[in-house]
């Protein structure tokens, strides 16, 4: 294997590169205005929820409770009966719908503890949740101030103070902003490799190349080197200009051992690009399958959604995935400071299926080339 | 002379900033043989999709078959009338479909019933001697048999003007001598047919009746080929041809002649070959060849493609291993991983493989480094190439920027960088024009006579295969004859080479009976043309081909049944908002059973697992830093003393922040712990009267008790995956026509839109329906999750929501030109608004502004609400009626959409 070749041929693909305005408004787009975009509309977890009101109370109090919905976290409360109220959570029209029985505001001054019936749409588990404490803590909060001073007895002076770590406001900005960063990072490699090699194979430019003096490994490894360099720094300037210049992002740990956790996961997906393109046969069949491998390294892989809640199976699975280690290593270093006492089993692990990924699509490229 | 098959007048045409056709007129005559002469790129296949309608008229008027071609109605009157073969050897054929599928599919795009289309095949097969191949796939034919093939196709309906855009490039001496006399016995059956051909070989042109030489988008000169001789005084068409052009372009014309070879024979052979032999399965590519190569020859090597000239030559070089035999270059056998056998040969293949995204300076520099010239030779030895193949003007342009010539001495100059023993030219001068063919053979006579050069080259010419010292004729993988040009001659006793190459062919393929069988015989009278606005029989002529197509396509029928199922079980598990399983743990500094009490509330739920307790306020940074715990609680010193006398207390809750999704959950669940336990205390201490002013909210979660994310994600899910894959297959299916040309089955036969967009979309929708009950199986069985409400009811949507899926395939598909384009933008559009606006997150009366809009105008939002009610909510048609309207008003709205956008001809 000779250096030098890597090096010429690496810099033949950058040319290349250099020369494709579609790809490159791609990385633009994907490390800039993707990451922006994505940073700023993540929802707040509640937002403008549908809620109906049956008010058979009809009393001071149960207005003063129709009226404190509001949005952005509900959309103004519709007053119905109830006899529509299922007819509606069929048809999802609401998500919540709350039940004010007759009689409730004597009964709760009364100390007879009444009831009230709240109905959740169970299928929109992203509301259910929440939805259904902040309907409790508004209407809590009505009933308190309406009874002050009537009670009895003061509530136990046991306070909750509640402090979140790394993201005190928990502002899903910043994890949406670096979520994208590593997304685009997996789906860039992937997608500049093997459409590096699937169009000098469509254009009859790979068969030249070994007819020269150059070896397999030599090709591949020039490929790997270039694609990744380009993605690579596009994540630096990300990270660096767009999330935490522009998006005003503080990212705690030590953006060098990000970087450099970076390198490896790029030397394992551009290695997977490889992979994939000798898979599929032609362009198309490589967009298809794109579709297949990248959607299960991204939803699977603990950046959207947490490890903790998927199946053990699934968990252990995704372990053989570069991009697992990649998110946890992300999560650990940019968010919560971590080092390197605590992030080396991530990079040991990165190491280990970047240098399988090369082996294993190296002995495909080979086949390949055949 | 009659009225002209097609009368052109005034006729331009341009691709963008391209002129190909620049203000032509021309009469074509009726009722004989015309040809269009010329070399590749001069405007002859843009002239003939014209006047097959094909390709819109842009300036000008073209009459053909006594009518406006440009005038719908009356293209659509003479459609059935017109025959069009498109350039590219089975361009318009489906590959994997087999001989007799491809004639029955051009029978159905006509109107032919099954008894009529059965007689015809019948007939074009035995007439072209095909009928023993019936059953074999497209792609698996020799040239011949695909151009045969294609005739077939074309003569299915009788046609009164066939056009043949170049039907013969790329094939065999003998399979174009018997193309050319199953064309005039077709003719002799049919004497009123009109036939247009155009072609780059001008031994062909002379025997037809009239001819008009192209060049640069114009037209040079027309008449019968004598009469083209006699105005010239040339010898033959070449020479006429090229005398016809401007003197400019003429320069540097002349046959090149070659002086003997001064090497002395005996030496060691460059080139050695015993034996080779290539098989890919049970396919045999290349058949026990062997040859010896001379210092400084040149040896050629003729046949049709697909006989195994390019598998041979790539055995020479070590590209493919051979299965049997060796191959010797300089008495070394050939080895993959030998560098310095590589360094002494020069390769060029068909494509002339250059960068195209690197200047044609920078190619040169590219193959000087990777041969490992001495960094100091480079620069002189790029100038040294750049002044021998007169590439100073363009030495900063991009190759794809070049005329077809100059890209060919780039190519041999890349070749030639590193001063090779041995050059590999693989079809070098395809479609190359005569006086730039020319100069390229006199640059290989130098490098041969000259510098001792060993040049191995394959070719279709005649003219070139004489020039050779010695040429090999390979006919399905063996090699016929390898003599000397004289020698084959003398020996067959014919008068040309091209003679002697068709007697050894016919001893050879004798016995397969290639032309065989009586011509086929036009069935006079029998060609009624039908006329109908829509006929069902041109619609399922493509819903059969692309069922047939799909079968045959490991890949995308892969996707098509796997990809959903495996994209269902990723997003099951990856969308999930059940937050269970956190660590947490506790700094437990007052350490009483009151603090244990309160933390047990925690420890005992279903959400947290408790791990070891915490040291100190470090132990709690660096726990949470590694992410090892999620929650750590705080209990002062002293809690449950102050507690008891009613002084205020403070529990400190940490939650990581670092995914704020998760984090929120977690404070609500903290929060909630909190509040019950203080109720509990409360109650304990104070009894009833705590109880004024308190109240209880009994919350029920409704549709989905457990509040079990894969039940509720799971019904949403499937609108999604049945709107993006049968969209993406659809928008393929139509796309990939467009890319690989077949398309033009569309625009020349008399099939209208609606007929090839339904026909499209009806396998694709069957398919989304087995990928609904896939889905839903998977669902009910797998995921367990239940199915309350009416199936039926679920069915019948999915039914509805099959047809809206490929309709919007349709829709997309009018604007995409590229299969990788057509995959993301199908994957934007159709994805986001499904994931982000359809109600499968964030329902639908929770979005605000354009999402709000997309979401109510977008039909994945009406079938997640129906799926969610059959499926969670157990309800049945009746209640979800309002639901199924815009699904059914979608359908025709989309294919409307799609007809309207659809182009009929190529622009």
């Amino acid at each position: 294997m000779r250096v030098a070749n890597v090096l010429d041929l690496g810099v033949k693909e950058l040319r290349g590169l250099a020369r494709d305005p579609a790809m490159m408004i791609l990385i633009l787009y994907a490390f800039t205005f993707s990451v922006y975009a994505q940073s700023r509309s993540m929802p707040e977890t509640l937002n403008r929820a549908a809620i109906a009101i049956v008010d058979e109370d009809q009393s001071t109090l149960s207005t003063r409770i129709t009226t404190a919905f509001y949005p952005p976290y509900f959309v103004p409360p519709v007053l119905i009966d109830q006899y529509e109220m299922d007819a509606r959570m069929d048809a999802g029209l609401d998500t919540f719908a709350l039940d004010i029985p007759p009689g409730f505001e004597r009964d709760l001054v009364a100390g007879r503890v009444p009831e009230l019936q709240l109905n959740i749409d169970a299928t929109r588990v992203s509301q259910a949740f929440t939805g259904g404490g902040y309907v409790q803590s508004i209407v809590t909060s009505e009933v308190a101030e309406y009874v002050e001073g009537s009670r009895a007895v003061a509530e136990l002076p046991v306070e909750l103070a509640l402090r979140a770590r790394f993201n005190p406001a928990l502002d899903q900005g910043w994890f949406g902003a670096v979520t994208d960063v590593i997304t685009s990072v997996t789906m860039l490699s992937i997608i500049l490799t093997g459409a590096a090699l699937i169009r000098e194979r469509e254009h009859g430019t790979i068969e030249h190349l070994l007819v020269m003096p150059v070896t397999p490994a030599e090709i591949m490894l020039s490929k790997v080197w270039s694609m990744a360099l380009v993605v690579w720094l596009a994540t630096a300037f990300s990270l660096l200009v767009v999330v935490r210049l522009w998006l005003g992002v503080p990212l705690a740990g030590s953006l060098a051992l990000f970087l450099v956790a970076a390198a490896l996961q790029l030397f394992a997906t551009t290695c997977m690009g490889i992979f994939l393109a000798t898979v599929a046969g032609s362009m198309p069949q490589f967009g298809l399958l794109l579709m297949l491998t990248l959607m299960p390294l991204q939803m699977l892989s603990g950046a959207s959604t947490p490890r903790e809640s998927m199946p053990e199976a699934i968990r252990t699975i995704m372990l053989a995935a570069p991009d697992t280690h990649f998110v946890i290593l992300a999560q650990a270093v940019l968010f919560r400071g971590a080092g390197l006492a605590v992030v080396w089993p991530q990079l040991l692990a990165l190491a280990v299926i970047g240098a399988a990924c090369f082996a294993f699509a190296l002995a495909r490229f080979r086949r390949f080339l055949q | 002379m009659s009225e002209p098959v097609a009368r052109i007048e005034g006729v331009g045409l341009s691709f963008g900033k391209v002129r190909a056709l620049a203000d032509i007129t021309l009469d074509l005559p009726a009722g004989c043989m015309v040809g269009l002469i010329g070399p590749d790129g001069v405007g002859k296949s843009t002239l003939l999709s014209l006047v097959a309608g094909a390709r819109a008229v842009q300036a000008g008027r073209i009459r053909v078959l006594g009518g406006d071609i440009a005038d719908t109605a009356h293209r659509e009157a003479v459609q059935p009338r017109i025959a069009y073969m498109p350039q590219g050897l089975g361009r318009n054929l489906y590959q994997t479909l087999s001989v007799r599928e491809n004639v029955d599919f051009f029978g159905r795009l006509f109107g032919q019933d099954a008894e009529e289309r059965a007689r015809r095949i019948a007939s074009l097969l035995a007439g072209t001697g095909l009928a023993p191949f019936a059953d074999r796939p497209a792609q698996k034919l020799s040239g011949g048999m695909k151009q045969k093939l294609g005739l077939c196709c074309a003569l299915i309906h009788d046609p009164d003007l066939l056009i043949l855009d170049e039907p013969t490039t790329g094939v065999d001496p003998l399979s174009r001598r018997r193309f050319w006399e199953l064309i005039e016995a077709i003719r002799a059956g049919r004497p009123g047919m009109s036939v247009i051909v155009s072609t780059a070989y001008m031994e062909e042109a002379a025997r037809f009746d009239w001819l008009a030489a192209m060049d640069g988008g114009r037209v040079l000169a027309t008449g019968a080929p004598a009469d083209l001789l006699e105005r010239t005084g040339a010898r033959d068409l070449d020479a006429a041809f090229v005398a016809l052009l401007p003197a400019e372009r003429r320069q540097g014309y002349g046959q090149p002649r070659f002086p003997p070879r001064t090497t002395v024979d005996g030496e060691a052979p460059a080139i050695e070959a015993e034996g080779l032999t290539m098989r890919f399965g049970d396919f045999t590519a290349v058949d026990r060849v062997s040859f010896r190569i001379r210092r400084g020859e040149i040896f050629g090597f003729l046949g049709s493609n697909g006989c195994g000239k390019t598998t041979t030559m790539k055995m020479l070089t070590g590209l493919l291993p051979a299965t049997e035999g060796t191959a010797r270059l300089f008495g070394r056998e050939v080895d993959p991983h030998d560098m310095e056998v590589r360094r002494r040969v020069g390769y060029m293949s068909q494509a002339f493989s250059l960068y195209t995204e690197l200047t044609v300076r920078q190619n040169l520099e590219l193959h000087a480094r990777l041969f490992r010239l001495p960094r100091e030779r480079i620069g002189p030895r790029v100038r040294e190439m750049v002044e021998r193949f007169d590439l100073a003007e363009v030495v900063d342009a991009l190759p794809d920027a070049l005329a077809l010539g100059i890209r060919q001495r780039l190519s041999l100059a890349v070749a030639l960088i590193h001063a090779p023993d041995v050059l590999i030219l693989d079809e070098p001068t395809s479609g190359v024009d005569p006086v730039a063919r020319a100069s390229f053979w006199r640059i290989l006579g130098e490098l041969s006579r000259q510098d001792g050069v060993t040049i191995f080259v394959s070719t279709h010419f005649m003219n070139e295969a004489e020039l050779c010292d010695r040429i090999s004729l390979m006919y399905a993988g063996r090699v016929l004859v390898s003599d000397t040009p004289a020698a084959i001659v003398a020996g067959k006793g014919s008068a040309t080479l091209e003679e002697a190459f068709v007697a050894c062919l016919e001893e050879a393929i004798g016995e397969e009976g290639g032309g065989g069988g009586p011509a086929p015989v036009a069935e006079a009278g029998l060609a009624v043309p039908r006329k109908r606005r829509f006929d069902p029989r041109r619609m399922f002529a493509y819903s059969f081909r692309e069922t047939l197509e799909l079968r045959r396509d490991p890949i995308r029928a892969t996707l098509a049944m796997v990809g959903s199922l495996i994209l269902m079980f990723v997003i099951g598990y990856g969308i999930n908002m059940d937050v269970e399983n956190l660590t947490f743990a506790v700094l437990d500094r007052d350490d009483t059973t009151l603090s244990r009490d309160y933390v047990l509330d925690i420890a005992g739920s279903r959400y947290f697992d408790e791990a070891p307790p915490l040291v100190d306020h470090a132990d709690i940074d660096a726990r949470m830093r590694a992410g090892e715990i999620s929650l750590a609680i705080e209990i002062p010193p002293g809690f449950a003393r102050d507690l008891d006398r009613g002084a205020p207390v403070e529990i400190g809750a940490w939650i990581d922040g670092a995914m704020p999704a998760r984090a929120e959950t977690v404070r609500g669940y903290v929060q909630g712990m909190h509040a019950d336990w203080l109720g509990r205390k409360a109650r304990e201490a104070h009894g009833a009267a705590a109880t004024a002013g308190s109240f209880e909210l009994v919350v029920r979660y409704r549709y989905n008790p457990s509040v079990e994310s894969l039940v509720a994600m799971v019904p949403a899910v499937i609108p999604m995956l049945l709107l993006m894959i049968p969209a993406m297959l659809t928008v393929l299916s139509i796309v990939r026509e467009k890319e690989l040309g077949s398309i033009i089955n569309f625009y020349v036969t008399p099939v209208t839109r609606l007929e090839f967009l339904l026909g499209k979309q009806l396998p694709y929708a069957v398919l989304a329906l087995v990928n609904f009950l896939m889905l839903t199986g998977f669902a009910v069985f797998v995921f367990r999750v239940p199915m309350t409400g009416s199936f039926a009811a679920l069915a019948l949507a999915a039914l509805l929501y099959a047809f809206v899926a490929t309709g919007m395939g349709l829709v997309i598909s009018a604007f995409m030109r590229s299969q990788t384009a057509a995959i993301f933008a199908t994957a934007l559009i159709t994805l986001i608004p499904a994931v982000q606006f359809s109600g499968l997150i964030d329902p639908v009366s929770s979005l605000e502004g354009v999402g709000a809009a997309i979401g109510r105008v977008f039909p994945a939002t009406y079938f997640v609400t129906i799926a969610r009610g059959t499926f969670s909510k157990g309800l049945g048609i009746p209640d979800l009626a309002a639901s199924y309207l815009p699904l059914v008003l979608a359908i025709p709205v989309l294919v409307a959409l799609g007809t309207a956008f659809l182009r009929k001809q190529a622009r």
